[in-house]
């Protein structure tokens, strides 16, 4: 995009720094895990837990385990996906429908006599091409990737009913293949843990990550200083497009058929809603990948929790969007305690932070990333 | 003048500037600049705001092409295609806007495209080797930061300055410094350590230097010789010895004088 950001310090309100970011030698581990909502966060899901365990017999059986866990991996996955392009500044509302193309184009094949594993490469290969289009019509062309995505999710969507004429087809492929590819019950969380742990490592311990993070906080500076800013971003929508079109293998094979007409949006907007439940803002330049997993665990929650309690589905939407704005408010709140704020406002998070100080004995951290 | 430890000439040219213009859209910026840098020589660069002082230093720093004109290093000519092209070359900047992210700590600032990694093409971050590798520059340069750890929205705007220009200066290669507007918002102490430092690694270590400043106090303190651009063209170079600051001043003055004059007569 030719927007580019250069924060007033005036703004850090409105667009607070990451969390986890450093806070002086002295901060204790617990006050820099509150600081950085992930924590808050996951307090809130564990409480929903507790609550439906204690609501519904049901909730806290193996069976519902694995519901759970088929619930939250596509959050996760998209939650994922949607990190490092919020990091950016930037949306991809394409994703969604990157994972419903990805398993029928290995179906294809296969009709058409491709194998199987070399189905799925392709079709992973075809997934990161979305990214490249994307990528490169928001770099090159300047055109805001809302508007490119928002282009190309209407394309694949086409294609897809185009190709699949409008009706359901069965996934093609069994075996051992697509047992690890989504079949067997926990194979889609054991993806979903395995993706957060290389997308964590890749956002905070590597160069590409610190250039994301630098070229969405400030693309002109990222510039300057010689990073090739072009080329993260394009990278960042084929990571994204990549993972959608992983999490459509494994759906594929977990749901086993395969439906043209699923709402590929809502499953972006659910990811979007997580990475942000999770901690990281619109505005760019902060992001956490442990947060937008917490962040989908609580929405998975929430969502079995709800289907078990036979409570209406709108009541979910209704939640979630309460979450979300809860969420940015926290958020808000959060920023000026830590910009040393004073009067009422904060009062929240100052009560919390203020618990958190009474810990004792909290070692300084050893490591600590900024970001 | 002495000839350096290693047996080249002070007096040899190690940046040229020829017929240098750049445009964007309707606005020049620079019309035919024509300058030279010498070895271990501070130059200063003035003109009135929007002269293209700051354009001129992107282009030799790589960050933008000119549209025409050539620039030589150490006699040869180069194209710059990025920054880190230049960087190569020893070409070290302290952009206007200070080209710091917010978001990032002090030290992943100072090592910001240039990050200390280990597991080699995996480039993962060293952060323990940056962040002591930082803190260490700083003591030595006597920057004031409490903590390298603090991302540097939290700092003010001096200290930010401070950190720009340590960016460019830890580099060992260094040969070239551009310094634009270095010390608009730095305090008095601040402005003299770093006068000391930029001085320091001119006349130890034979780093060449071109210094934006509109604080002509400044200028005379630390240049050789300055350079006025107007309109996009050197309009005035003259070695510091043989001008003063009432005649830095008039020039600019009067060439206001003249431009506002002959603007009056054409309309
Ligand atoms: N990226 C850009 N896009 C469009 N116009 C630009 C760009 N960069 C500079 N300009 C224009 O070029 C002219 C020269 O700008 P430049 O920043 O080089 O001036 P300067 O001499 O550094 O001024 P100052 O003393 O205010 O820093 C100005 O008219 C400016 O508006
Ligand atoms: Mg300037």
């Amino acid at each position: 995009m030719a927007r580019t950001r250069e924060k007033e310090p005036a703004l850090g309100e409105l667009s607070p720094p990451p969390p986890g970011s450093g806070r002086g030698e002295d901060a204790s581990l617990v006050r820099r895990l509150l600081q950085g909502q992930e924590l808050v966060i996951a307090l809130i899901g564990v409480g929903l837990a507790l609550y439906f365990v204690v609501a519904t017999p049901d909730f806290a059986t193996a069976s519902n385990g694995a519901t759970l866990s088929q619930f939250i991996a596509p959050i996760v996955f998209f939650a994922i996906a949607e990190v490092f392009i919020l990091i950016l500044g930037e949306i991809d509302l394409s994703v969604g429908e990157v994972y419903v193309l990805a398993p029928f184009l290995v179906t294809f094949m296969a009709n058409d006599g491709v194998g199987v594993i070399a189905g799925i490469f392709i079709a992973l290969a075809i997934s990161c091409l979305v990214g490249v289009v994307n990528g490169v019509i928001t770099v090159k062309l300047r055109v805001p990737s809302f508007i490119t995505t928002l282009g190309t999710v209407f394309a694949l969507e086409g294609i897809v009913l185009i190709a699949a004429n409008g009706t359901q087809l069965d996934m093609a492929g069994t075996g051992l293949t697509a047992q690890i590819m989504g079949g067997w019950t926990w194979a889609e969380i054991a993806w979903a843990l395995a993706v957060v742990a290389v997308f964590h490592v890749l956002l905070r311990k590597t160069t590409f990550g610190l250039h994301t993070v630098a070229t969405g906080g400030n693309e002109v500076a990222a510039a300057e200083a010689g990073i090739k800013v072009d080329s993260i971003k394009i990278w960042c929508f084929v990571l994204c497009s990549f993972l959608g079109g992983l999490m459509g293998l494994l759906d594929g094979w977990h749901i086993a058929s395969l439906d043209p007409s699923t709402p590929g949006l809502d499953f972006m907007f659910y990811g979007v809603a997580a990475a942000v439940i999770g901690g990281t803002a619109l505005t760019g330049g902060r992001g956490t990948m442990i947060g937008a997993c917490i962040g989908a665990i609580v929405l998975g929650v929430l969502e079995d929790g709800f289907n078990i309690l036979g409570v209406n589905a709108f009541a979910y939407d209704l939640v979630l969007g309460l979450a979300i704005l809860g969420a940015m408010v926290l958020n808000v709140q959060l920023e000026r305690v830590r910009a040393g704020g004073s009067g009422r406002r904060g009062s929240l998070a100052r009560v919390v932070l203020r618990a958190a100080a009474r810990v004792p004995g909290s070692k300084p951290p050893v490591e600590e990333v900024s970001a | 003048m002495s000839p350096l430890s290693d047996g080249s000439s002070v007096d040899e040219v190690v940046l040229r500037a020829e017929g240098i213009a750049k445009r964007f859209g309707a606005v020049v910026a620079l019309r035919d600049v024509n300058l030279h840098l010498r070895r271990g020589e501070v130059l200063g660069v003035v003109g009135d705001n929007g002269a293209g002082k700051s354009t001129l230093v992107k282009i030799v720093t790589g960050y933008h092409a000119p549209d025409r004109g050539r620039l030589f290093l150490d006699g040869k000519e180069v194209r710059f295609r990025s920054v880190q092209d230049a960087r190569r070359q020893g070409i070290e900047t302290v952009f206007q806007d200070l080209a710091l992210v917010n978001e990032l700590s002090v030290y992943h600032n100072l090592f910001l495209n240039r990050e200390a990694t280990r597991g080699g093409r995996l480039r993962f971050l060293a952060n323990r080797q940056m962040r002591a590798q930082a803190r260490r520059y700083l003591d030595e340069i006597e920057v004031d930061i409490p903590s390298v750890d603090t991302p540097v929205e939290k700092l003010s705007g001096g200290q930010r300055q401070a950190i720009a220009v340590a960016r460019a200066t830890r580099q060992p290669g260094v040969k070239i410094l551009l310094l634009d507007e270095p010390l608009a918002a730095m305090g008095a102490k601040e402005t003299s350590l770093i006068i000391q430092l930029v001085k320091g690694l001119a006349r130890q270590r034979g780093v060449s230097m071109l210094v934006i400043d509109h604080n002509y106090t400044h200028l005379f303190e630390l240049c050789d010789r300055v350079n006025v651009i107007q309109q996009g063209r050197v309009t005035l170079d003259k070695a510091i010895a043989e001008t003063s600051l009432s005649e830095l001043t008039d020039f600019m003055v009067q060439s206001y004088r003249s431009q506002v004059g002959r603007g009056r007569a054409g309309g």
